[in-house]
Formats: structure tokens, C-alpha cells, sequence
């Protein structure tokens, strides 16, 4: 018997649907087994039933439920509350389901403040008040992730996740598991660069600055991105960006990790661990540009990111 | 004023969406609305990040788009520092940039329209998507899978990142490219190439020629175009000049940063989604069928219109046949679907060209940039339309103020009213059920939105 699934995204981009698409090959064996009775980018299931005359919004049951995006409006939370109630497995996919992501970065700044720049402070908009209409879903006071609304079963965090890790823990629940996790390693865990556990101090480069390394040669023949003077979050980001093999993917684009996959562990301080760890090689992490929204650029949900003014925090 | 018809959610497209369709007592089409239901607000929460940053920010406005967001970005991010990059660093944007394009159009074809035209419009539901392609061709859809994840490969082996990549910055790009890069990328770009040409023709023989009729009748509107030419007025994703198509087939072109004098945003209580329309064609925007002013449309369509040629020799060979056999401008919205294909060969063509250029491995990939006061505007052809992306930087190099006009946004007005002239059509004396709305939802399908 195929298992039955249903496949939700919220305040999302799709890059997490294109995240399960790049399974690839080993998508086509895993579909007999998965039985989609709900997906709405592949699939024309409606809330109100198929020529909408229903009252009460309904998702099938189903034995899994996978959910993008985190939760920015009444819709959001209210889809999210029903795929709950119908699914006996709940899956947090993406760092917006787990953390807030992206999006979660318009926690600095109050509802007002976003609307009258979108609708009133913008040189291309002629200004007019902000959308309101029944059709149009409020705003909740912040951007959550999907733990603040509902339980949650099984996250799988990054942004977006890697194919390998959705393909696993996929496969896991179809064994009859009902947890899946994410070994508690950090990203320079599973990084080959050479570190020496020092840097040549000064203040902390931008990434408009020359890294140092040779493109003929493999990560482990360059200076670790810390130590050569630059800001990388892999200290205190968990492993996984580059799925069960291959070294992680910022920086094997030469550029450095930005924490997409959040914590390593739940209740972690991500930011206070990563001064402590720029200090550690003689870094100046008070010299870091904007670094309360570069640190928590994709966990802004939990509380992390509130509508403060914007001055460096006291360590 | 009688019952309200809902389809929620549009199903098969990327993002959130609900169509209102009002009855009047008759049971006929009196209004309809397209009511785009979710708000990120990327424009305000990029205040204050350093510029460079941006291009790894705001691709996450788009998971199937992130590397023409990227582009744009960085493009932005080049103009307010003053800084030109290398030849090799632009060829490598565009490599990226085509490799991406090429999955992308893979994705929306088969994935997302297909359905539609290889299984029918009045199909079930549980059967009308790719899963119900995969039982009825698949050979050809095992062939999909395979060569829109190979993009994604291609790029992930490179650049890092397929989805929300990291590798552009101001000045240039991260890496430069080996020469076993560049051989390995080569041989996956012919089968990519070749894919493609089956595609174009698969799809003409199977789909095009089969549903002359919905294509001529469904969602059809009279409207504008914008895209991005060259100097020479050939269709070019990365650069070149703006050009306002007005719905007869003249055009004004203009330089990108000069967008504020022909582009406005209206805003209606009922979408979070703001209505672009061109400023100086009257006084608009007017959402009216019979007639709209101030309405116009990107992505492939408008690119195909606005063009005067395609840039590689397999895509110009079909472009003079699609003009041969729908004129210029082509109005008929389905044929979206057949430009998306036309394009497609030129992104699989230009792919191998790049390969096949000696520069791309040059190890002159960025200018050095100093963070200073500056503006810069940066527009690419996103796969669903132009995107302007407009930011102003303080003296620390952080943004001090973003503009974005994004892809889909630019179609709103014009889903609006294909979604109209649809029901209009489809739904009379009260009488319509699951495929007649879904063909309405074709109408929006088409627009990749």
C-alpha cells in the first residue's frame, strides 16, 4: 500500500518543490511508494472542493504531511492548523518551516513600517492605502516558524534541504519510523579547509574582498574563509547543505556559509557562539557590518528578530 | 449581484493565488478577480544589508528562478559601486544563467502545462498532473527528470548552488572556471541541446497542432509587451535596452535605468500583487476587456514579440515561423507555451556557445569594488519576465533604499484579464463545473506565473 502524502507551502519561494524534483532519478522509484492525495504545484486539489461550493476548507487525510514556508498570514496558519488535524506525520521542510527563513528578516521592522514602504514608499508606486479585502489574508504580527503554530514531527531545515536528506528521511517514514533527524554536526565538521586556529586580525573583510586560493586545486589546499579574515557562520551552522557527500556548498563556491541550515542544535545561541568563535581565531566580531541581521539571516522566527532599532547588540 | 465561483488555491503554478469568479443573477460572467494572496516584502527588509550580500538575499524571492534574481542583483550591485566586471565573469553569469533557464522551461513545460494538453483539460483531477504523465509516456517523462535535474547538477558540481546560489558579486564571480570544468560542462550541454530540439518538436506535433482551437479562443487579450533587446534588437536574457511594445506592434526603447519614466505601479485593496502598467500610453491602468489601457505583459511572449531576432541560428529558424504563422505581436495567450520553447533552444544553443568560447576559463573574474554612494539599476529576463531591481547604496556600501518590479508582478493586470476573457467564454447561464474552471485556470497557466 502506498503511503498517502500531502504537500503544502506557505510563506515559500517553491525552491524546497524544486528541492524534492532534484531527487532525480530516485524520485521515480520513491513515487509508486508515495500516493499524493494533495500537492497544489502539481496537482489540482481544492480547499473548497473542485468547483468550490464548500464552506469549510478541507485537506485530505493522509499518513504524511509535508509543509514549506513559514507562517505569515491568517490563510497560512489556518492551512497549517488543517494539514496538522489530517496528517498523522508532520514534516517541517526548509528553513522557513523550521526557522522563519528569508522571510523572517522583516521581523526587524513592525507590519506598519513594511506596509508604508511597499504601498506608500516606493518611486514606482503611486500611493494608495494597504490592501484589505476579504480575499486578501491579514498578516500575523510576525513571520513564524511552523513550530510556533503546531507540533511538528520531523524537520528537515536548509535552504533548501538537500535532496538527499528529504530522500532519507522520506524513506525512513515509509519504513514505519516516526522520527528522522539530522546528525548534530557543524558545517566546518564536514569542511576540508586547512585551519590553523589563527587569522591575521584586523577588522572582519566583506565579501567584495579577494579570497585567497588556487582553482586548480580542491578545498583542502585553501585557508579556512574564518581565518583568512572573513565572516563564515559554518562554526555554528549544522552539516547537511551538501547532502551524504561533498563538502559544503557555499564554500565550494569559494564564498562563505551564511547559516541556511540553522542551528546544530534546538536551543542553541547561533550568534553568541559565533562571536565567541571569531574571537577564538582574533577576530573582532564587533566589526562584522550589519551583524544582527547577517547572524540570524534565516532564524528570524522563534523571536529572534524583533523590531528594534537597529544598534549593535552588548556582548 | 448573484453567487461567487472559487478556485482556491490556482493549482499548478508557482505561488498563491485565488480566482473570484461573480455571477450576476442570469448565471453570467459579471467581474472576475485574481487575488494574489501572499506578501514577502523584500523591498523593505534589504534596508541596511551591505550591497554585496543582496544577490545571495534576494534570490530567495524565487526558488525556480534564484539565479536571474541573482544576476539582476549583482548587476544592481556592479552599478552602484561603478564597477564593470570581466569578460569571463559576465560569460560565466550568463552560463549560469542559461543552464538555468534550460531546466526551468523543462520544469514548466512537462511538470506544469503539460498535463493539461497530454492528458486533457477535462481529465480528473487524481490523473491530470506529471504523475499521470509518467503512467502515459514514460519513456519521455523518465527523459524529463533526467535532464531538468542534470541542470540542476550542472550547476551544483560548479557554482556550488543550484538553488539560491551564491556565486555572483559585485565585480565579478566567485571562481573562475578550469578547463576540466568547462570540458565536463561541454558534453552535458549537447545532450541538454538535443533535448531541446525534441522537445520544440515533440511539442508541435503533439500539443501545438492538436489544440489550435483552445489557443485561439482561451484567454485571449489585446495588450502590450516589454523585454530586454541588444542594441541591434536581438532577444538577450542578461542585457541590452528595455522595449515597450504597444499592443499594435510600435515600441519605445529605453535604457534600464531610465524604467521610472515609463513604468508605474498601481495598487488595488484586493491583491497584495501591485498592477505595473506603461505610463505613457494614457490614462492607465484600466482593466477593461474591450479596452485596456496601460496593460501590458512579459516573459516569453513578449520577449518573442519585442525581439527583432532571435540570437542563435536553430531558435531564429522557428521564430520565422511562429511570425509566419501568428504575425508580430502574437497575441493568442496560449502561445506562451510555444515561445517558452523557442526560447528554450536559444538558452540549450547559447549554452554550448559559451562552452565553446576559449575566454570563459580566463582567471579574470572580478574588479576590485570600494563601497561608495551610488545607484544602480540592474534588469535580466527572469524565465516569467523582466526584473528590475533598483537600489540605492550609502557610503558604507549598505542599502539605503530598494525598488523591485519582479517577473510575474508585471502580468498581473493581464492575468486579470485573461482570466476574464476566460470565463467570460467558458461560463454561461450559471452552468460550469471542475474543467471548465480548470480551463480558466489554463488562461493563468500559460503566464508561468
Amino acid at each position: 500500500m502506498p503511503v498517502t502524502v500531502v504537500e503544502e507551502w506557505l510563506n515559500s519561494c517553491s525552491g524546497c518543490e524544486i528541492s524534492i524534483l532534484n531527487i532525480g532519478d530516485t524520485l521515480l522509484d520513491l513515487l509508486p511508494e508515495l500516493n499524493f492525495v494533495h500537492i497544489p504545484v502539481l496537482m489540482d486539489h481544492k480547499y473548497y472542493g473542485q468547483t468550490g461550493e464548500s464552506e469549510v476548507m478541507e485537506i485530505p487525510e493522509a499518513d504524511i504531511g509535508i509543509v514549506s514556508g513559514g507562517v505569515r498570514n491568517e490563510e497560512h496558519k489556518l492551512v497549517l492548523q488543517e494539514t496538522r488535524k489530517k496528517t498523522n506525520i508532520l514534516i517541517a521542510l526548509g528553513s522557513c518551516a523550521a526557522h522563519g527563513g528569508i522571510p523572517a528578516q522583516a521581523n526587524m521592522y513592525t507590519n506598519e513600517d513594511m506596509f508604508e514602504k511597499l504601498f506608500r514608499g516606493s518611486p514606482s508606486t503611486d500611493p494608495a492605502s494597504d490592501p484589505d479585502h476579504p480575499d486578501v489574508p491579514k498578516w500575523l504580527d510576525s513571520c513564524l516558524a511552523l513550530d510556533e503554530v503546531v507540533d511538528v514531527d520531523v524537520t528537515i531545515p536548509g535552504c533548501p534541504p538537500h535532496p538527499d536528506w528529504i530522500a532519507e528521511a522520506i524513506t525512513s517514514l515509509l519504513e514505519g519510523k516516526t522520527l528522522w533527524s539530522l546528525p548534530e554536526r557543524s558545517v566546518c565538521d564536514t569542511c576540508p579547509v586547512i585551519r590553523e586556529q589563527k587569522s591575521a586580525g584586523g577588522p572582519v573583510k566583506r565579501c567584495f574582498e579577494k579570497l585567497e586560493f588556487n582553482p586548480e586545486e580542491g578545498l583542502d589546499k585553501m585557508r579556512c574563509i574564518n581565518e583568512q579574515g572573513f565572516l563564515c557562520l559554518g562554526p555554528v551552522t549544522l552539516a547537511g547543505c551538501a547532502g551524504k557527500k561533498g563538502v559544503p556548498r557555499c564554500i565550494q563556491a569559494r564564498t562563505p556559509c551564511r547559516g541556511c541550515f540553522g542551528p546544530i542544535r534546538k536551543g542553541a545561541r547561533p550568534m553568541v557562539d559565533m562571536m565567541g568563535a571569531m574571537s577564538s581565531v582574533g577576530l573582532d566580531p564587533k566589526t562584522v557590518v550589519d551583524r544582527r541581521a547577517i547572524m540570524n539571516r534565516y532564524i528570524g522566527g522563534h523571536g529572534n528578530l524583533r523590531p528594534l532599532p537597529a544598534r549593535p547588540v552588548r556582548r | 449581484m448573484g453567487k461567487v465561483v472559487n478556485i482556491q488555491p490556482v493549482t499548478r503554478i508557482e505561488g498563491h493565488a485565488k480566482v473570484a469568479i461573480h455571477l450576476d443573477d442570469a448565471g453570467n460572467v459579471a467581474d472576475t478577480r485574481l487575488h494574489i494572496q501572499t506578501l514577502r516584502g523584500f523591498e523593505k527588509f534589504v534596508e541596511g544589508r551591505p550591497v554585496e550580500e543582496m544577490p545571495r538575499i534576494v534570490c530567495h524571492i524565487c526558488g525556480i528562478c534564484p539565479w536571474s534574481h541573482h544576476l539582476a542583483s549583482s548587476k544592481a550591485g556592479d552599478a552602484c559601486f561603478g564597477v564593470t566586471p570581466p569578460p569571463a565573469a559576465v560569460k560565466l553569469r550568463r552560463l549560469m544563467q542559461m543552464i538555468a533557464y534550460v531546466g526551468d522551461k523543462l520544469l514548466h513545460f512537462y511538470f506544469l502545462a503539460a498535463p493539461d494538453f497530454l492528458i486533457g483539460p477535462d481529465a480528473d483531477y487524481a490523473v491530470r498532473n506529471v504523475v499521470g504523465i509518467l503512467s502515459a509516456a514514460p519513456d519521455i517523462a523518465k527523459q524529463v527528470v533526467h535532464y531538468r535535474h542534470l541542470t540542476a547538477q550542472i550547476l551544483e558540481n560548479f557554482a556550488g548552488r543550484a538553488i539560491h546560489p551564491t556565486f555572483s558579486i559585485p565585480g565579478g564571480v566567485s571562481k573562475p572556471m578550469t578547463e576540466a570544468e568547462r570540458l565536463e560542462m561541454l558534453d552535458h550541454a549537447k545532450g541538454l541541446l538535443d533535448f531541446s530540439k525534441f522537445t520544440i518538436k515533440f511539442a508541435k506535433e503533439n500539443v501545438f497542432a492538436k489544440y489550435m482551437d483552445a489557443i485561439k479562443a482561451l484567454g485571449v487579450i489585446k495588450v502590450g509587451y516589454l523585454g530586454l533587446v541588444t542594441d541591434d534588437g536581438t532577444l538577450d536574457f542578461y542585457d541590452g535596452k528595455l522595449r515597450m511594445m504597444r499592443p499594435d506592434g510600435t515600441y519605445d526603447d529605453f535604457a534600464d535605468d531610465a524604467y521610472l519614466d515609463h513604468i508605474g505601479e498601481h495598487v488595488e485593496p484586493w491583491s497584495y500583487q501591485k498592477f505595473p502598467y506603461a505610463k505613457t500610453w494614457g490614462d492607465g491602468p484600466v482593466m477593461d476587456l474591450d479596452n485596456p489601457v496601460g496593460v501590458y505583459r512579459t516573459n516569453c511572449l513578449a520577449r518573442i514579440n519585442v525581439c527583432d531576432k532571435m540570437a542563435t541560428p536553430l531558435a531564429q529558424t522557428e521564430l520565422e515561423e511562429f511570425r509566419d504563422n501568428f504575425g508580430r505581436p502574437a497575441h493568442l495567450t496560449l502561445l506562451y507555451h510555444y515561445a517558452r520553447l523557442i526560447e528554450l533552444l536559444q538558452c540549450a544553443e547559447h549554452t554550448v556557445e559559451l562552452l565553446e568560447d576559449p575566454e570563459i576559463t580566463s582567471p579574470d573574474i572580478h574588479t576590485k569594488v570600494v563601497p561608495r554612494t551610488g545607484r544602480g539599476v540592474g534588469c535580466v529576463e527572469a524565465p516569467r519576465g523582466t526584473l528590475i531591481h533598483d537600489y540605492e547604496s550609502n557610503d558604507e556600501g549598505l542599502i539605503s533604499r530598494a525598488n523591485l518590479i519582479v517577473g510575474t508582478t508585471h502580468n498581473n493586470a493581464a492575468m486579470n484579464l485573461s482570466v476574464k476573457q476566460a470565463a467570460k467564454e467558458l461560463i454561461k447561464d450559471g452552468t460550469y463545473d471542475q474543467a471548465i474552471l480548470n480551463k480558466v485556470e489554463m488562461a493563468i497557466r500559460a503566464y508561468d506565473p
